[in-house]
């Protein structure tokens, strides 16, 4: 199997973690980067969301199956449990309704990942601690123009996670890319956070 | 003329086996009229039909004649280096069982009579006009179209083809359709019909026998479907309030630009379109319903289809809205079937769909090019 070196950081960590084969919905799936190489390198049956048209016409020119919707009022083209994966890279935080969303990767698909800048990396905290608002590699808008509007820590994922009937099933925290072991809400600037739901007991 | 596949001629092809229609009608034989752009090549992989809506014909691309005013109704989808690239692909224009530009139709003269048919001539189906292109198919060989393209109710007929015939729809282009009309499109095709009907000229469908045409009724049904084609955005922009004079006459002539522009539509239209075409058509479009024979499901009857689809709609478009589209994706997800969708911000109401909006042109272009690529 190729080894994903060529994607972008991010992704790269979530293409390692999609099985061979399996069904893949990609959501914000932007220009199609991670679907077309899974396709190409894991067999993997994919289709992705965007609310952008230019996204849509770069989709369809690489030959990935693509559906124009705005995911903030659910996932209602898709049935239950018809997807392995769904995937939210870097587009949780500008999102309106964050636990609808979480709600519905759940509903049409048995495994979740998302991506997000970690609001608890150091430098963010420095930026506060110094009274402006943060802007660093991962959140790169000034507090006008920013589409974010619901930033978090890998803490407060997880707690998000956990009152919806969630699991954190695998977590990596990356900075420049590069996985951080110690310390990562504080030293890792982007999470990786792969859920489904909690076993019931 | 550049990127224009220029001076085209039509053909009139002749079917001398009987057809049984849905309804229970039989047509002895009857002739299609048929334009093609570009060359089928070897193994005929690169057919591309294009499937007309309500008053839509053969001639989607190129000019009749040198000092013809305007170009086939699609020009600005059709055409070397365009699109649909007449380079690459063989585009196939029919004018559909029941037209009036050439095919057998209720104002061709009726064997059995040696009348016009008029109101003698059967009502016909979307699953009619599939059956009729695909003996056109197979009269030029063609197994297997690269795709078969339709808005409106072309995209209906492209929906249709894809569960009759499976195996011979590579890929289906549905554009601003739907899976059925709503009771509101019905009502507004009926308003249309009604306006027709009560004609005084009609004479029950045989006005041809008269020396009449019921223009007055056509016009309106014209004038009707038009504000439904537009968007309030769109007209606004275009027209606005503004007078033709500059000043309140206090009377009934025509006095807004819009009302002038409607009466020139209906006019230009009542000439060259036949009352009883026009009457057969928005039937077509209220029955279709390709569920029905699958209890309701379009997803069950979309898993009769093999093909790729693309389904494309336009955010001003009410009367055939973005979200008739969604359900056309919905059931083709449901059913694992491939699809692409894309909605496509446009101010043009349900006409966007022959406009040149870039996102638009670019989502048809990407598609048709993967499909091109596909073939070769």
């Amino acid at each position: 199997m190729a080894h994903p070196t060529t994607l972008r950081p991010d992704l790269k960590h979530i293409a390692e973690q999609i099985r061979p084969n399996s069904r893949v919905l990609d959501l914000g799936c932007a220009d199609g980067e991670l679907l077309a190489w899974l396709q190409a390198n894991k067999q993997v049956r994919g289709i992705g969301v965007d609310v952008d048209v230019n996204s849509i016409v770069t989709c369809v020119e690489k030959g990935l199956n693509v559906i124009q919707a705005d995911m903030e009022s659910g996932l209602q083209h898709f049935e239950d449990g018809s997807f392995d994966y769904v995937v939210l890279s870097l587009t949780i935080q500008s999102m309106h309704n964050v636990e609808l969303i979480l709600q519905e990767m759940l509903r049409v698909g048995r495994c979740g990942i998302v991506t997000f800048p970690n609001f608890g990396f150091w430098e963010n905290r420095w930026q506060i601690l110094l009274g402006r608002m943060p802007v660093s590699e991962t959140i790169p808008y000034d507090w006008y123009n920013t589409p974010n509007i619901h930033f978090c820590t890998v803490h407060d994922f997880g707690k998000l996670l956990h009152k919806l009937g969630m699991q954190v099933n695998g977590q990596i925290v990356l900075h420049q890319g590069e996985p951080v072991e110690f310390l990562p809400n504080l030293l890792g600037s982007l999470a990786l956070v792969r859920f489904s739901q909690a076993a019931k007991i | 003329m550049t990127n224009s596949v220029g001076i085209v001629t039509p053909n009139k092809i002749n079917f001398e086996d009987p057809i049984t229609l849905s309804s229970g009608a039989v047509l002895p034989r009857y002739e299609l009229m048929v334009e093609t752009y570009g060359t089928l090549n070897a193994d005929k992989s690169n057919a591309i039909l294009i499937c007309h809506a309500l008053s839509g014909h053969h001639h989607v691309a190129g000019y009749h004649t040198p000092d013809d005013k305007a170009p086939g109704w699609w020009d600005s989808m059709i055409g070397p280096g365009k699109p649909i690239d007449t380079n690459r692909f063989f585009v196939i224009g029919v004018n559909n069982l029941g037209g009036c530009h050439g095919s057998t139709g209720p104002s061709s003269i009726n064997p059995e009579t040696n009348q016009p048919y008029g109101s003698a001539f059967p009502v016909v189906l979307v699953r009619d006009w599939v059956e009729t292109q695909a003996r056109l198919a197979d009269r030029l060989g063609i197994e297997q179209f690269a795709a078969i393209i339709g808005g409106s109710l072309g995209g209906m007929q492209a929906l249709r083809w894809s569960i009759t015939y499976p195996e011979r729809v590579r890929h289906a282009l549905v554009i601003a359709s739907a899976p059925k009309l709503t009771a509101q499109n019905i009502a507004f095709n009926d308003v249309a019909r009604q306006a027709i009907i009560t004609d005084p000229e009609f004479h029950g469908g045989d006005f041809y026998q008269h020396g009449v045409v019921p223009k007055r009724g056509l016009r309106l049904a014209r004038m009707l479907g038009h504000i439904t084609y537009l968007s309030d955005d769109g007209m606004g922009e275009k027209f606005g309030r503004l007078l033709r004079t500059g000043e309140y006459k206090y009377g009934y002539e025509v006095e807004f630009e819009i009302e002038s522009y409607l009466r020139y539509q209906g006019d230009k239209f009542a000439n060259v379109f036949d009352a009883n075409t026009y009457l057969l058509m928005t039937k077509a479009l209220d029955y279709f319903d390709p569920a029905r024979h699958y209890g309701g499901s379009l997803s069950q009857a979309m898993r009769q289809a093999k093909a790729k689809f693309l389904v494309v709609s336009f955010t001003s478009d009410w009367r055939f809205a973005p979200s008739r589209s969604r359900e056309i994706v919905k059931a083709l997800l449901d059913a694992d079937r491939t699809v692409s969708y894309a909605e496509i911000e446009s101010a043009h109401g349900h006409d966007a769909f022959l406009m040149e909006d870039a996102p638009y042109m670019g989502v048809m272009r990407a598609y048709l090019n993967n499909i091109a690529a596909e073939i070769a």
